[in-house]
């Protein structure tokens, strides 16, 4: 007979189970951006998973099975440009999961998000091949060569190229240049629906963080009429708010610190991309906020059951 | 009717198909029964029977003279073979009175004891060592017996039985209806309140109906709880039913409420009207590891296997036996452990069943936030008590932890979350005892 502390049942929800679910939440648009930039990203892809795979192996070979380390691979060739070079994304699965996530302790103890960290290395160990390297949609089987500057770039280069700027239609279903994952705004959401209704992430990171760029660049987007669409599809929002920024381990616990993180990235995107030197500021954001996490916990603890509120005290 | 609820809470598979049908049978009369002296929260008793000698049914045989205490009766006639420690449900050996049954079961003729005033209804309720049937087994006495500043207005009525398997509650609401309601009037006087709140979950469909019309004419009201576990926590049902919150370390008290669970009234009932001591129970006895799962009326100190025997138990493919449902109960190492006052329910699982909870690192996911019925913030004070910084744990508020288990449940990492709150209670408090 088996002797253990209650309870004795479980919800058959593990963490195997959560990670394997965002893979397949990531499918389509993983599917998409085969179809988009071609052969190319199967190269990316398969590197940046096989590289972050080994190391998980080489340094805790027992935890290869949740999946997570599949999952930052994937996540990291999904925030590259498609055209990058293949020991760049090597280096930066070793960044990824080397040193942002089992340098300090492996899944559960990282401070960042593995996969943005290695993105935000690359881009300043090598930003020209981060910066370079787009491809236009469908260069790979069409006509046009390796250029396609980003929605975003162009945006920034101001009011002489505007013209380059693609439809809101395009770039909902991500028939525009950018990195691998982030372009399709109809395959991430699909994948998000499926995480939000599996209850594997709750609404208040996505919802605070993209109505945060909204309300922010509804203001203060002037160069274009109605920007706060073009900002919402553009660039990896709708990657970032619902893949990168609801990771559990870098972000906070309770619902209201959720709210407050969400509207931090939201307010840091819209100022990196509307005053900042960079055209596309989500990964930043992140970051920064996954630096204020602990933060953000300590000061948003939930009142516990029976707690006096303070002015009755 | 209203229906109501409370924040955060979890929806385990109810799994009370098997047994909500089955209408309480009573078990045959042991052999022998094994009567731990101490069944309840509070001081143990000391046994006043010898070995060798002669008892009678429902005879005193263990009491002691502190006031948070229930005495013990014997549950069979016969003779005392033992006094001895013996295995017992909560873990440990405990002080124990053996008897070995005559097959008579003749019963110690009932004392006449003044009816009437509230006073010795509850001397009535005490000497009858009535406890908590919910599981706690708290003296019933004592939460009958508030302080003279606390004003209470209500008298709640547990129903909820929300833990999964259990359907003694059940059966009792079903069959003992109008027990219930003669138990309530008892209590009503004993506490002199006019309110009268009875929850029972909006899974037992059947039982509101029959304690509707059980109730017709009185002044009771019955409240459909959502189904959610843990519903039937007293402060989760108090939340639900008033909105108040019984405050951080009180009692329910505290915000003018007793809180009984149905089994207990009906208990109350027959040591008041039928001068009859506690000294039997019903137990559900299910899970996959028996055949034929049962409600059974069961006397008191009554070894587990025999009951799980008689619903037929396959011991090769049992993996784990549990006293009381799958959330809070408890792995029995032992099968002749008795049958207590707070045994609501034998679970028998198969091997294929039992799951292993391979402790791993948090990551911080915030199901147990999400899910914690009392608002803490269980997987920091796993992860203090895990390094043993008991004082953190304390700080973090363990000593409001309920033990529901729903932490545990959600938990993906599979930690051992319940397990580490009762370990830094323990320790912590006897850190505590150690310093002073």
């Amino acid at each position: 007979m088996q002797i253990s502390s209650s309870p004795h049942v479980h919800s058959g929800v593990t963490v195997e189970k959560i990670m394997w679910g965002v893979v397949i939440a990531l499918l389509p648009a993983t599917i998409g951006s085969v179809y988009f930039f071609g052969a190319r990203v199967i190269a990316v892809l398969g590197v940046s998973i096989g590289v972050s795979a080994l190391l998980e192996l080489a340094i805790k070979k027992g935890n290869i099975r949740d999946g997570s380390a599949l999952l930052t691979g994937l996540l990291l060739a999904f925030n590259l440009p498609p055209g990058v070079p293949l020991w760049v994304v090597a280096v930066g699965a070793f960044f990824a999961v080397a040193i942002v996530k089992q340098a300090f302790g492996g899944l559960g103890c990282n401070i960042f998000n593995p996969a943005l960290g290695g993105r935000v290395f690359l881009m300043a160990a090598w930003p020209s091949h981060m910066t370079s390297g787009w491809h236009a949609p469908h260069a790979v089987r069409g006509v046009a060569a390796v250029s396609g500057a980003t929605p975003l770039a162009i945006l920034k280069e101001g009011s002489a190229v505007m013209e380059g700027l693609p439809e809101w239609r395009e770039l909902f279903f991500g028939n525009v240049s950018g990195c691998i994952g982030e372009t399709s705004v109809l395959l991430l959401l699909i994948g998000a629906i499926f995480l939000l209704c599996k209850r594997y992430i709750t609404w208040h990171v996505p919802f605070s963080f993209i109505g945060t760029v909204a309300a922010f660049t509804l203001i203060a987007e002037k160069s274009i009429p109605n920007g706060f669409i073009f900002h919402i599809l553009a660039g990896g929002l709708f990657l970032g708010a619902f893949f990168m920024a609801t990771d559990y381990v870098t972000s906070p616990i309770t619902p209201k610190g959720k709210l407050i993180f969400g509207i931090g990235c939201g307010i840091i995107t819209s100022v990196i991309r509307l005053y900042g030197g960079y055209p596309e500021g989500v990964s930043y954001s992140i970051l920064l906020m996954n630096a204020a996490t602990p933060l953000i916990d300590r000061h948003t603890r939930l009142r516990v059951f029976g707690e006096r509120k303070k002015s009755n005290a | 009717m209203r229906r109501v609820s409370f924040k955060h809470g979890i929806h385990p598979p109810e799994k009370k198909e098997t047994t909500r049908s089955k209408p309480i049978e009573d078990f045959p009369l042991p052999k022998k029964v094994i009567i731990p002296l101490s069944q309840h929260t509070g001081r143990p008793n000391e046994s006043i029977v010898k070995k060798g000698e002669r008892v009678e049914t429902g005879q005193l045989i263990g009491e002691t003279s502190a006031f948070i205490s229930s005495p013990v009766h014997a549950s069979l006639s016969g003779i005392v073979s033992a006094i001895e420690p013996r295995p017992h449900p909560l873990g440990m050996k405990v002080q124990s009175v053996v008897i070995e049954s005559d097959e008579k079961d003749e019963w110690i003729s009932a004392s006449d004891a003044v009816q009437g005033s509230p006073d010795n209804i509850k001397d009535l309720i005490k000497s009858a060592g009535i406890a908590g049937l919910g599981g706690a087994a708290f003296p019933t006495h004592v939460k009958l017996s508030p302080p003279a500043n606390k004003k209470i207005e209500f008298l709640i009525i547990n129903g909820a039985e929300c833990e999964p398997y259990l359907t003694s509650d059940e059966r009792v609401m079903l069959e003992y209806s109008a027990a219930i309601v003669e138990g309530i009037e008892i209590l009503k006087k004993v506490l002199g309140v006019e309110k009268v709140v009875l929850g029972i979950e909006l899974n037992k469909p059947e039982c509101i109906a029959a304690m509707s019309k059980a109730v017709q004419g009185k002044d009771i009201e019955i409240v459909g709880l959502k189904t959610k576990y843990p519903q039937g926590g007293e402060k989760q049902l108090i939340k639900a039913i008033l909105g108040r919150e019984v405050p951080r370390r009180g009692l329910p008290l505290d915000v003018g409420c007793v809180v009984q669970n149905v089994g207990t009234v009906v208990a109350v009932r027959d040591a008041v009207i039928k001068k009859k001591p506690l000294i039997e129970r019903v137990v559900t006895v299910t899970g996959s590891a028996v055949e034929e799962p049962k409600n059974l009326r069961v006397r008191i100190g009554t070894p587990f296997i025999e009951l799980l025997n008689f619903c037929n138990f396959q011991k090769d493919s049992a993996g784990k036996v549990i006293m009381g449902g799958p959330m809070m109960g408890i792995s029995q190492h032992n099968l002749d452990v008795p049958v207590i006052k707070g045994t609501s329910g034998i679970l028998a699982m198969k091997k294929e069943e039992v799951i292993e909870y391979n402790h791993r690192q948090c990551i911080r996911c915030a199901r147990c936030v999400e899910s914690c019925p009392v608002y803490l913030m269980p997987y920091e004070i796993s992860l203090a008590s895990e390094s043993d910084r008991f004082d953190i744990a304390e700080k973090l508020g363990v000593f409001d932890c309920i033990e529901c288990g729903v932490c545990g449940y959600v938990c993906p990492a599979t930690r051992h979350m319940t397990h580490l709150m009762k370990k830094a209670k323990t320790y912590a408090n006897f850190l505590k005892s150690s310093r002073s």
